[in-house]
């Protein structure tokens, strides 16, 4: 999460609680909900590197607050992120690793796992289609994030469906 | 207190195809026992060449089995000939087919009308049915142009309309998203979901994910024969799963 807070703060000082907000603003429910704890764990430890800094803010009535800042080696860190290829799709190869190995050993056939993972990623899908229709369809980038999730996942059912015809 | 028992819509039993083309026989379906409930939303999957489009077009009476049976609505149907089938399918059955099968030399309009007007629904019903469906399918501007003159996807979307026209209890459809892009598979979901929640029955062939996971039920077909059967159920209250975990944000 680092590179997000950093850039969330790049465009402007904010305190942790308004980067919790700005993150599920932008994404929509499909981002895992980030949680404030290790929002704050995040920014101490970018203090720490010398990436952002913070203010103590007087407020009437209530706790100082911690306004974070960007400092010139958090935009330099940011310009790099921005700058380098991102990685590919990793193969997850959790499953992949099951369906060759398990049926080795006797303890599980091909065709079941394969089957049970067909059900699940289906769940899953059925899952995004409800998230799609609930999230705001002008949130352009919580709608693109679902529709990204959805490409995988079928991609992910497509190489099972080649395992099965290949494998099983 | 007495039950009454409504029938399966659909039901094969031990059903089998075998093509004979030249000389070597090719076995499509082998043995496929095939319950559908009423307003069941069944999706059919496998890879190419499992048999899937074979199965529904024997299902819709578009091609005959070589053994077994095929029941609709609790009537044998696999004994039926080729005019039975016709108004049988005509009164409860649309079919979208893989490859649209439009009539080329009537406009969008006239195709999608056409079912209704055939089991004698009045002209203005049969207008109003239209409107409402190419609305749905974002395909309104183009109830004057000729089949041809439309793109692969905005054929197959007529040809879900006119499958609707009557809308039929029953509904099979080979690949009905095919050909389309995101948005346009979009509309075809929202349609799809509609008619599901109107109690029509659905079994629908379909390599997308996205529609599979519309439905109440996977069959997954495997050299022409079942080899899963089951409900597609949230993945939510399972641990680990959602968005999240399939795209990961990096950073
Ligand atoms: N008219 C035909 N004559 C001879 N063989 C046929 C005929 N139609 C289909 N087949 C064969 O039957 C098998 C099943 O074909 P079918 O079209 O049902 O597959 P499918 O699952 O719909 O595939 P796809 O996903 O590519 O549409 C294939 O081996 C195919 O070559
Ligand atoms: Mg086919």
């Amino acid at each position: 999460m680092r590179l997000q807070l950093l850039a969330l703060l790049a465009k402007e000082p904010a305190h942790g609680y308004e980067l919790k907000q700005a993150l599920e603003q932008i994404f929509g429910d499909a981002y895992p909900s980030p949680n404030i704890g290790q929002i704050y764990v995040t920014l101490g430890r970018l203090e720490k590197d010398g990436l952002v800094r913070s203010v103590d803010v007087e407020q009437s009535n209530r706790p100082n607050k911690k306004v974070y800042f960007c400092t010139a080696e958090g935009r330099e860190a940011l310009l790099e992120w921005v700058d380098e290829p991102t990685e590919g799709p990793r193969v997850r190869d959790e499953f992949f690793m099951k369906l060759v190995l398990a049926p080795m050993t006797g303890i599980a056939d091909r065709m079941a796992l394969i089957n049970r993972q067909r059900r699940h990623y289906l769940g899953i899908m059925r899952d995004l289609v409800e998230l799609a229709q609930r999230t705001d369809q002008d949130n352009r980038p919580a709608q693109l994030l679902i529709e990204g999730a959805m490409l995988h996942l079928q991609a992910d059912l497509d190489w099972l469906e080649r395992c099965q015809e290949d494998l099983a | 207190m007495s039950m009454v028992s409504t029938p399966p819509a659909l039901r094969t039993v031990n059903l089998v195809k075998i093509y004979q083309t030249g000389g070597l026989p090719v076995p499509a379906v082998r043995g496929v026992d095939l319950t559908v409930r009423p307003g069941e939303f069944v999706a059919v999957m496998g890879p190419s060449g499992s048999g899937k489009s074979t199965l529904v077009h024997m299902l819709g009476g578009l091609d005959t089995r070589t053994s077994g049976e095929i029941w609709v609505e609790g009537t044998r149907a696999d004994t039926l000939g080729e005019s039975a089938w016709a108004l049988l399918r005509r009164q409860k059955i649309g079919f979208v087919f893989q490859f649209f099968n439009l009539v080329d030399n009537m406009t969008v309009a006239d195709n999608v009308e056409l079912p209704a007007l055939l089991v004698g629904a009045s002209p203005k019903h049969a207008r109003e049915r239209r409107d409402y469906l190419l609305g749905e399918l974002g395909l309104s501007g183009k109830a004057d142009a000729a089949p041809a003159q439309l793109s692969g996807g905005e054929q197959q979307r007529v040809a879900l309309a006119r499958a609707l026209a009557n809308q039929p209890q029953v509904l099979l459809a080979d690949e009905p998203t095919g050909n389309l892009d995101s948005r346009n598979t979009k509309d075809v979901l929202r349609l799809l979901g509609e008619v599901h929640r109107q109690g029509q029955t659905i079994v629908l062939v379909t390599h997308d994910a996205r529609v599979a996971g519309l439905a109440d039920r996977v069959v997954t077909l495997l050299d022409g024969q079942i080899v899963d059967d089951g409900a597609v159920l949230s993945a939510r209250r399972r641990p680990k799963s959602g968005a999240g975990d399939v795209v990961e944000l990096r950073g």
